[in-house]
């Protein structure tokens, strides 16, 4: 028996330093927005555009690891138990069924519906964010660019994606509890270790 | 049990450390700012005359008249005379293009306003403040170099005023007043200088008749101030004189004031001495693209002493029970009724009211044909998505004043006289007559209707700039609250005031179908682990 390590130091580092960077930029992000008050306009103003750069950054580093490690495969969308992963989430789940994806490993540690979802804030969510983060920062004022509505529209988007990202977040923390233990997943994230052991002959698919 | 130790420390690291140290990072990132940009400037009151005027013997000689001391200056400072007459201090007109195209020479001279109506005709009173000698009516010279008043200028003895009611002459024997001697022309003639305060202060300060009438940031106090008021001409601060802004060059002094200009030339900006980037903070200095200096660094106006807002003609002319005329006052102890102008409303430390401004303006001359109401006496250009525009502060100066009722125009009045019975209303009190002869000195058609008409002013604010501890804040403009400075400034969206309502509401709304389908899954796995068990 050997221990099942499902994520590595650097994704370990880059999940909690993006969950930070992501909750300073939600709770700043809706401050600027006038919902609530917490830094102050002002200093919220500061900290958003100062977590943006680093959250940048991260995300470029990631995505130079996962290309280099070949990590990316994790996120490719796959139909293998798409069906069976819904039906647990809806009804396997309440009967104690197990689940379907319940051999993950480092190689495979994603069940289908993590995969796509995953996915779509990679490659959807994060570079919409990324980039009408970067147009409100350098072209916000009417007139530039031409169209003078053009702040309207990248402020709403913006908006509208951190509305999104609010409710994925909700979503993850409360899928977190659907381990072996409610406390499961959070441990396995922490130290990365899978709370179940694989079989010496190692991978499964 | 090493091992473990080890990947113990590892995840600590990992997990706690390394982000903690990006999110102080963040934090210390946010509150990185650089020094603002010092400004080092040398003021012209250092300057060291290069002569002595008083070693003059032609400075030494008795002067009858005071055209006769500007005679005597022009013998030595040839050709000033050609510079002075070209500016709009002498001409009271500069040459504009209105809206419609016309090419026309506009300015104080022509323009109506909607503090005492207008100037031509009130001669004696409103060309107190030219730097002429008696532009007492059409008759006037202004071909006349020794008509230049050169002392009202550059008179460093404090000493010289000009007569009320003069049309901008000196007191003579014959007519002097305590208030109003008659000027020691040598010993003023001998002590020239670069203008101070003193010599700017006393037209620009009082104009439409009392301190602080007509501008609001440009007042008496301004003499002799705080930083808290002025940063710029603090007696404990710079303590700069007018023309160390308002730079001068062979006499035609920088500046623009649009109450009675038009153009986007000639101005002083800011940046001259500040640069276009002087904050040392990237967000702040971002700002300078649309929003002007002032708006922030001038919060309020008229801080010493209070500003005319309203002037409301329609209540002139009332007599007391005895005949005679009425004055009223209010809490500042301000007259806010006077017979022979009506009724006012004063206020200091007034807010400003914010318009998009890009340098230029027009103005609602006599002859032109009223086509809204309020009345605008003048018009600042711009708009959110022009390139060139800024948000500007601007008071805005309300009236309600004579108009032809049937050619729908502005109405000139006759208001200051000499003698009772004239038709002069600041005598008798008598609108049709002061209007006939008011319309009539200014070669205006008047039907014979006349009724009160509303009407507005811009007058972008400029000067008073407070110190750094109280400008505006962020929140005073971006915020939902509708008393934010700029709550009704609109054609663009702004930060922390602007959102919009769908977009709100369906992420408020997804967000919470989102906790109702946890919880509804919370629910149903709570009870089917009691059911099952």
């Amino acid at each position: 028996m050997k221990q099942n390590i499902l994520y590595s130091k650097f994704e370990r580092f880059w999940h909690w330093t993006q969950m930070a960077l992501v909750v300073l930029l939600l709770i700043t992000g809706f401050e600027i927005h006038g919902n609530i008050r917490v830094f102050g306009f002002e200093q919220s103003v500061r900290l958003h555009n100062s977590a943006a750069w680093f959250f940048i950054g991260l995300t470029a580093l990631t995505i130079f690891w996962m290309l280099t490690v070949g990590h990316w495969r994790n996120y490719t969308p796959t139909r293998k138990n798409f069906r069976e992963q819904i039906r647990y989430y809806t009804y396997g789940i309440f009967r104690k069924e197990p689940p379907p994806h319940s051999d993950k490993s480092f190689e495979n540690k994603f069940n289908p519906l993590q995969r796509i979802v995953y996915l779509a804030l990679i490659i959807v969510a994060f570079p919409a964010q990324i980039i009408t983060g970067l147009l409100y920062m350098y072209f916000r004022y009417p007139g530039n660019p031409v169209d003078s509505d053009a702040l309207r529209i990248i402020a709403i988007t913006h908006t509208v994606l951190a509305f999104l990202l609010v409710a994925f977040l909700i979503m993850h923390l409360y899928m977190t509890t659907t381990g072996k233990k409610a406390t499961s997943h959070i441990k396995e994230m922490i130290t990365g270790v899978g709370d179940h052991e694989l079989p010496e002959t190692g991978k499964t698919t | 049990m090493q091992k473990s130790l080890v990947s113990q420390l590892i995840t600590v690291i990992v997990v706690l450390v390394l982000p903690g140290f990006i999110i102080y990072q963040t934090f210390k990132q946010a509150s990185k700012q650089l020094n603002p940009h010092e400004v080092s400037i040398k003021l012209k009151e250092e300057h060291v005359s290069s002569t002595d005027h008083s070693l003059f013997p032609i400075l030494q000689e008795k002067f009858e008249r005071p055209q006769d001391l500007t005679a005597a200056c022009l013998s030595c400072h040839t050709e000033r005379d050609k510079e002075v007459m070209a500016t709009a201090h002498w001409t009271w007109l500069r040459e504009v293009v209105r809206p419609n195209g016309e090419k026309m020479m506009v300015g104080k001279k022509n323009i109506p306003n909607n503090f005492c109506t207008g100037a031509t005709g009130n001669n004696g009173s409103c060309m107190r403040c030219h730097i002429g000698y008696g532009w007492a009516d059409e008759t006037f010279d202004f071909n006349e170099p020794t008509n230049i008043d050169c002392i009202v200028c550059h008179d460093r003895t404090n000493s010289y005023v000009k007569r009320k009611g003069g049309a901008g002459m000196p007191s003579t024997v014959a007519n002097a007043t305590p208030d109003a001697p008659v000027p020691n022309y040598n010993y003023i003639a001998q002590n020239v200088g670069l203008p101070s305060r003193h010599n700017c202060g006393p037209c620009h300060f009082e104009g439409g008749g009392g301190n602080n009438v007509k501008h609001g940031d440009l007042e008496m106090a301004l003499l002799n101030t705080t930083r808290k008021v002025d940063v710029h001409m603090a007696v404990d601060g710079k303590n700069m004189v007018c023309i160390d802004c308002h730079t001068t060059e062979r006499h035609n002094i920088m500046g623009r004031q649009y109450s009675v200009s038009a153009d986007n030339t000639n101005r002083i900006h800011c940046e001259q001495c500040h640069t276009a980037t002087p904050h040392g903070d990237m967000i702040l200095d971002n700002h300078y693209r649309k929003v002007a200096c002032q708006t922030c660094h001038i919060p309020i106006y008229a801080k010493v002493n209070p500003t005319k807002l309203y002037w409301d003609w329609s209540e002139a002319g009332r007599r007391d029970e005895n005949g005679d005329f009425i004055t009223e006052y209010d809490t500042y102890g301000k007259y806010n009724y006077l017979s022979i102008k009506g009724r006012f409303v004063w206020d200091k430390d007034v807010i400003p009211e914010y318009h998009w401004f890009n340098g230029t303006a027009s103005h609602f001359l006599y002859g032109d044909t009223i086509t809204e109401i309020p009345v605008q006496m003048n018009r600042l250009y711009g708009e959110a998505t022009c390139p060139d525009s800024k948000i500007w502060p601007v008071k805005v100066h309300r009236g309600k004043q004579p108009f032809d009722s049937e050619y729908r125009t502005i109405i000139a009045m006759k208001l200051a006289g000499e003698e009772v019975g004239e038709g002069a209303f600041w005598l008798d009190l008598d609108w049709e007559r002061s209007i006939e002869l008011g319309m009539d000195y200014n070669n205006l058609p008047y039907s014979g209707n006349w009724e009160f008409v509303r009407t507005e002013v811009y007058w972008p604010i400029n000067h008073q700039v407070s110190p750094k501890e109280h400008v505006l804040n962020c929140v005073d403009c971006h915020t939902r609250n509708e008393k934010g400075r700029l709550a009704s400034l609109n054609g663009f969206y702004m930060p922390g005031r602007d959102y919009s309502k769908t977009a709100d509401f369906a992420g408020f709304s997804f967000i919470l179908l989102t906790l109702l389908g946890v919880l509804t899954h919370i629910a149903l796995r709570i009870y089917w682990s009691r059911t099952s068990d």
